[in-house]
């Protein structure tokens, strides 16, 4: 009989301890899920280095996303082109930096590609654009998001480096791109770097490139962000390490790959 | 007497609440990231009824100038949010669960019933097993959802590697404009989600954490 009367009692009692459990384990585990947060948004920020300018666990995120994301990349992957109609003939312009130097003059430039111990090579635009040309019309697309058909025309970074012979440097797993002023700077994996529609571009709806645009050569990188078109390029480099780079010293991915 | 009744299993409820604060941190995120492009409006003839997102929006929520704080924490929550998704789905399909989630033959029809009794203009609702139609659509419709941010955000963020997946969505500028879209459809079903839970009551809000309901046991009424 005094089981029977206690029955009731027991399901209040499953009801009371259930309750305990999962209340319990939900505001502990969730008390815990929002401390990580706190942890994560109150992260102290990288050292400045290569990168620079997000949190460290941000940051150390990004590189193993980037590893991961770097596994689908493929030569092969290439991205969509257009008919030379579909091109704007207003391109957009985002940014200027690395071209506002009063003292460059366009009839002085020249590409410098360095090694080592220095230059290896010094080219003026004719030598460049005596090499076959190359077009491309296709969706340039920012980091902010927006996107844009354009038509460019260059020498192939491939052909650039057959032609120079700088194989043995490209052999290095990134290759470094400045402005003649030191202003603006990417760095760029070789793969990206070497891929068959990646550009180095003097000629822009079949003129030669405006200076907002990065007058005499640019590089036109179809798989990755805007950011890493370097405008007006100075120099090349070939290295082992990640060379600097202008916006992963703001935060920003990497890698930035499309 | 008091019975207790089993009604959410362990896994759905650890992935419905794990899932909150990861799509909250997506949707945080992915404005930081909207911000520096914020093109979306609903213009119809014209006339400009939203645009997204007004100044004291983004004030309001800190927003500008965080683009890539925003990309950094969109892509490292982007995997919780996708491996969360998949466990919950996984589990819907081994466990069985998915019966009483998917919507039937009748769901359609049924949950016009659900909204008309629900808006107080039925007085009955149709027979109903753990979910009603409603809830049946809703709740696999924000799953197709998820799995559409999914894949258009892929599409989005490696564009030329998953230039196929980029083709599916209808190009790198619709895929952008779905996955906005989705975005939005998320705020709207936590609006919806909010006020029905609340209207449903504590016995039913309990049951998402605990797992069971406490029903009155008719039989022993009669004993």
């Amino acid at each position: 009989m005094k089981k029977k009367k206690k029955k009731p009692l027991t399901v209040e009692q499953k009801i009371k301890r259930r309750n305990l459990i999962s209340f319990g384990t939900f505001f502990v585990l969730g008390g815990a899920g929002f401390g990580g947060w706190k942890w994560l948004t109150g992260s102290p920020k990288e050292a400045p280095g290569v990168t620079a300018g997000a949190q460290k666990p941000l940051r150390r995120a990004l590189n193993s996303t980037e590893l991961f994301f770097k596994k689908i990349f493929s030569n092969n992957h290439l991205v969509q082109t257009y008919p030379k109609s579909r091109a704007a003939r207003r391109v957009r312009t985002n940014s200027f930096i690395g071209l506002r130097d009063p003292s460059f003059k366009l009839e002085e430039w020249r590409l410098s590609v360095l090694g080592d111990n220095g230059e290896v090579l010094s080219l003026c635009i004719d030598e460049i654009k005596a090499l076959p040309k190359t077009e491309i019309v296709y969706d340039f697309k920012c980091v902010e998001g927006w996107d844009q058909i354009q038509h460019w025309a260059g020498v192939k970074m491939l052909d650039f480096i057959q032609h120079f012979k700088l194989e043995e440097l490209a052999r290095r797993n990134y290759v470094g791109l400045e402005t003649p002023d030191g202003k603006y700077y990417v760095g760029l994996d070789r793969e990206s770097a070497f891929h068959p529609q990646t550009i180095l571009a003097y000629e822009m709806n079949d003129q030669p490139i405006t200076d907002p645009h990065g007058a005499p050569l640019r590089l036109i990188i179809p798989v990755k962000y805007g950011i890493k078109n370097l405008k007006r390029i100075g120099s090349m480099r070939f290295s082992d390490t990640r060379p600097r780079d202008y916006w992963a010293e703001q935060g920003y991915d990497y890698y930035s790959g499309l | 007497m008091k019975v207790i009744k089993e009604k959410h299993p362990l896994v759905m409820r650890w992935t419905h609440w794990v899932n909150f604060p990861i799509l909250a941190i997506m949707i945080w995120s992915g404005l930081l990231i909207y911000w520096a492009n914020d093109v979306y409006t609903v213009t119809i003839f014209g006339h400009r009824f939203v645009k997204f997102f007004p100044d004291w929006f983004n004030k309001a929520f800190h927003i500008p100038y965080r683009l890539a704080e925003g990309m950094a924490y969109h892509f490292l929550f982007m995997w919780f949010f996708a491996l969360n998704g998949f466990l919950y789905v996984l589990y819907t399909i081994f466990s069985g669960q998915w019966r009483y989630l998917l919507p039937n033959r009748h769901s359609f029809r049924e949950a016009w019933l659900v909204l008309l009794h629900d808006l107080h203009i039925r007085k009955t609702v149709p027979p109903q097993k753990k979910y009603n139609a409603a809830q049946r659509i809703a709740y696999t419709a924000i799953i197709v959802m998820g799995f559409g941010s999914l894949v258009t955000g892929l599409a989005i963020y490696k564009p030329v590697q998953l230039y196929w997946l980029t083709w599916l969505c209808g190009g790198y500028t619709m895929a952008r404009i779905i996955h906005f879209i989705l975005t939005v459809g998320y705020v709207l079903f936590f609006i919806i989600h909010i006020v029905q839970v609340i209207l449903a009551g504590w016995n039913n809000f309990r049951s998402v954490i605990s797992g069971f309901e406490v029903k009155e046991s008719s039989e022993n009424v009669n004993s």
